[in-house]
């Protein structure tokens, strides 16, 4: 399908928009200014861009423990989020969340998820919820590699399957598990055959091809959206960072990370080329877009950084409605 | 206004036809719980009025109609899930704490979910150790959460009604010794407030508090209490949380004396939750140390004199208030 000059421009600066965020993530936490642990999504943002990308307003994600790539792809504040990560009374959950529980339901965001798998029984229960309600809406449901061994995936796929849920099973294989690499922990070959077990449509699409991310999700979701049933969608990618910042790596070679991390390979430098080759962007441009979302970046930093801390009285609030 | 008997099935599949002809975004799921009527016939009749969609069937999978109705609820419905023993409760439990118990407090406020959980517990039925299993305190435990336990059908009936139209996660434990049971309820629409204990009877010697099944077992072993001149007023507090600690500690300002009883295990469990609170709140109105009468420590017995000598009955009550109301 097509784009338009917005829509394509708008997917490259997003790009842009999560890589620098994660690298201004990555600062914060050296200096300590976030506590706790911050994992980075730098290398895999074409999957997030893609696939938000091919969705409506409406329609529901759910995201990961690595989860500032999908919620920026689905038109998360920047502000709001880095504010969070300060903890701040500005952030999205008035800084009681922090960097794994960043949540928009204005923007079908059911949230990221500080459990292994945790999302994907309520991404499942968005699908059921707009199947029941007639609404249209799909759902896409982000998990990696390790979770697709979590024994809710098999429960909730059959069911989606069973009930022709309208719901895209986004597994970003991104090669590693926490502080392993995945493969040895999966016993068949590609993860997308589990499709067949559990009665989904398995596909497999090059994961750092942020178009070829954004076809396949349109088409996911035109299937699901038309009662064809569910996806288990293997968007096949690499986490450039450790599983946190400060992961000493100890368990994988530099030079297999040099590659992914080179100008052929890397989503956004992939991206850009096409731009500038097929869709006639200039240099200048792109230059342009991606100075802006340095600059929004930046903002959000500042903004983050001059919020006011929570009240203690908000220790109390928002337990029960 | 007219009343009838009603067996605790009977109110509590009331409550959910009417609640689900009242709100279209009410829905129930769970396993058995569509054709069949689910195993204790609590849904009977539903899927036949509402269809296979609001009245879904479910494989056997706890944990992911669980984290399914979680979702659902985040998401505009008002989902009634059915884990059809509180022992398979643990399969489910990433879903019910860390995400609907959690979602509203992490995310700022945000989320809303207005789930209910309906799961039955408690021994006696020779159910054995992974069918008998009283596991309210692990729901208590946990902030975010509402827990339920009613031991009438009034209070199943009510009760039920409110935490449908409650907006937050809510842990319904019925007792499946109490289904046949039978009870007054009125024809006319009622609702019964969360969080308020009720006294169901007074007295003037010892307080007794008690849940679920042996709220019944109190109300005997005060009868028989009463021949030997010992009035004792039963307290069954219904929400286990919030707990109306206030109701039990009024009472025990006039009777100096407290007897706590409750199926779970006695370590770590809800009579010592009630102790603590009571001896902080009212400790100058004591008058006796504080009694627990609970399960005993160890995993529930299939032979039946064994099981019953683990869980409490009448005479554990009756001799744990002999012992307070003697105590000079």
């Amino acid at each position: 399908m097509k784009l338009s000059r917005d829509k394509l421009t708008d997917m490259y600066y997003r790009m842009w928009l999560i890589r620098y965020f994660d690298e201004g993530a990555r600062s914060l936490f050296q200096e300590n200014m976030i506590r706790g642990t911050t994992h980075m999504y730098t290398g895999e943002e074409a999957v997030a861009v893609g696939a938000c990308s091919a969705l409506n307003q409406d329609d529901y994600i759910t995201s990961t423990h690595r989860g500032h790539g999908h919620c920026l792809a689905k038109g998360g504040d920047p502000r709001a989020m880095m504010a969070e990560l300060l903890g701040k009374a500005t952030g999205y959950c008035k800084g009681k969340g922090g960097s794994m529980h960043i949540a928009d339901f204005d923007l079908g965001i059911l949230g990221a998820n500080g459990i292994v798998g945790g999302g994907i029984g309520i991404a499942t229960g968005a699908a059921y919820s707009a199947d029941l309600r007639g609404s249209g809406q799909v759902a896409i449901c982000f998990f990696g590699d390790g979770a697709s061994n979590q024994g809710v995936l098999m429960e909730v796929a059959n069911m989606a399957a069973l009930w022709k849920l309208p719901i895209i099973y986004l597994c970003e294989e991104n090669q590693y598990a926490q502080f392993s690499p995945s493969k040895p922990f999966i016993a068949i070959e590609g993860i997308e055959m589990k499709a067949q077990a559990f009665g989904l449509t398995g596909v497999t699409v090059d994961g750092n091809d942020v178009l070829a991310v954004y076809e396949a999700v349109r088409q996911a979701a035109e299937r699901t959206r038309n009662r064809e049933g569910p996806t288990l969608l293997v968007a096949k990618t690499y986490r450039v960072e450790g599983h946190t910042v400060g992961d000493p790596l100890t368990y994988r070679p530099k030079s297999e990370t040099e590659q992914w991390k080179s100008a052929e390979r890397d989503p956004i430098s992939r991206f850009g080329r096409y731009l500038a080759e097929e869709a006639s962007f200039s240099k200048n441009e792109l230059e342009t877009f991606q100075a802006k979302a340095q600059a929004d970046i930046d903002e959000a930093i500042k903004f983050a950084i001059n919020s006011p801390e929570p009240e203690i009285t908000a220790l109390w609030e928002d337990v029960y409605v | 206004m007219t009343v009838r008997e009603l067996q605790y099935r009977e109110a509590l599949n009331e409550a959910l036809h009417e609640e689900m002809a009242r709100d279209p975004s009410v829905c129930v799921l769970g396993e058995d719980v569509g054709r069949y009527g689910s195993p204790f016939q609590v849904t009977r009749g539903l899927f036949d009025k509402y269809g296979e969609k609001r009245v879904r069937d479910t494989p056997i999978s706890e944990e992911g109609f669980t984290g399914i109705a979680v979702g659902a609820a985040m998401t505009g419905l008002r989902p009634v899930a059915e884990i059809l023993y509180i022992d398979f409760s643990t399969l489910a439990m990433d879903q019910i704490v860390n995400q609907a118990a959690k979602a509203r407090y992490m995310f700022g406020g945000k989320a809303r979910v207005p789930l209910v959980i309906r799961m039955q517990g408690g021994g006696g039925r020779g159910n054995a150790a992974h069918h008998s299993q009283s596991l309210e305190m692990w729901y208590v435990h946990v902030p975010g959460l509402i827990v339920i336990q009613p031991s009438t059908p009034y209070d199943a009936k009510g009760l039920l009604k409110s935490a449908i139209r409650n907006d937050n996660p809510v842990i319904f434990i019925e007792h499946k010794l109490l289904y046949n049971t039978s009870g007054p309820v009125p024809d006319e629409e009622y609702l019964i407030p969360i969080g308020v204990a009720d006294v169901k009877r007074p007295g003037d010697d010892v307080t007794i508090v008690a849940t679920s099944r042996l709220v019944l077992f109190a109300l005997n072993a005060a009868q028989d209490l009463a021949r030997q001149g010992i009035e004792a007023e039963v307290i069954d507090p219904r929400t286990l949380k919030p707990l109306d600690i206030d109701t039990i500690v009024r009472s025990v300002e006039k009777t100096g004396r407290l007897v706590v009883v409750n199926e779970g295990h006695l370590t770590g469990g809800f009579t010592a939750e009630v102790a603590a609170r009571v001896q902080r709140e009212a400790f100058d109105w004591l008058d006796a140390p504080i009694m627990q009468v609970a399960t005993e420590d160890v995993p529930l017995p299939y032979n039946g004199r064994l099981e019953l000598e683990a869980i409490p009955n009448e005479q554990d009550i009756i001799n744990a208030v002999q012992e307070v109301v003697y105590w000079d």
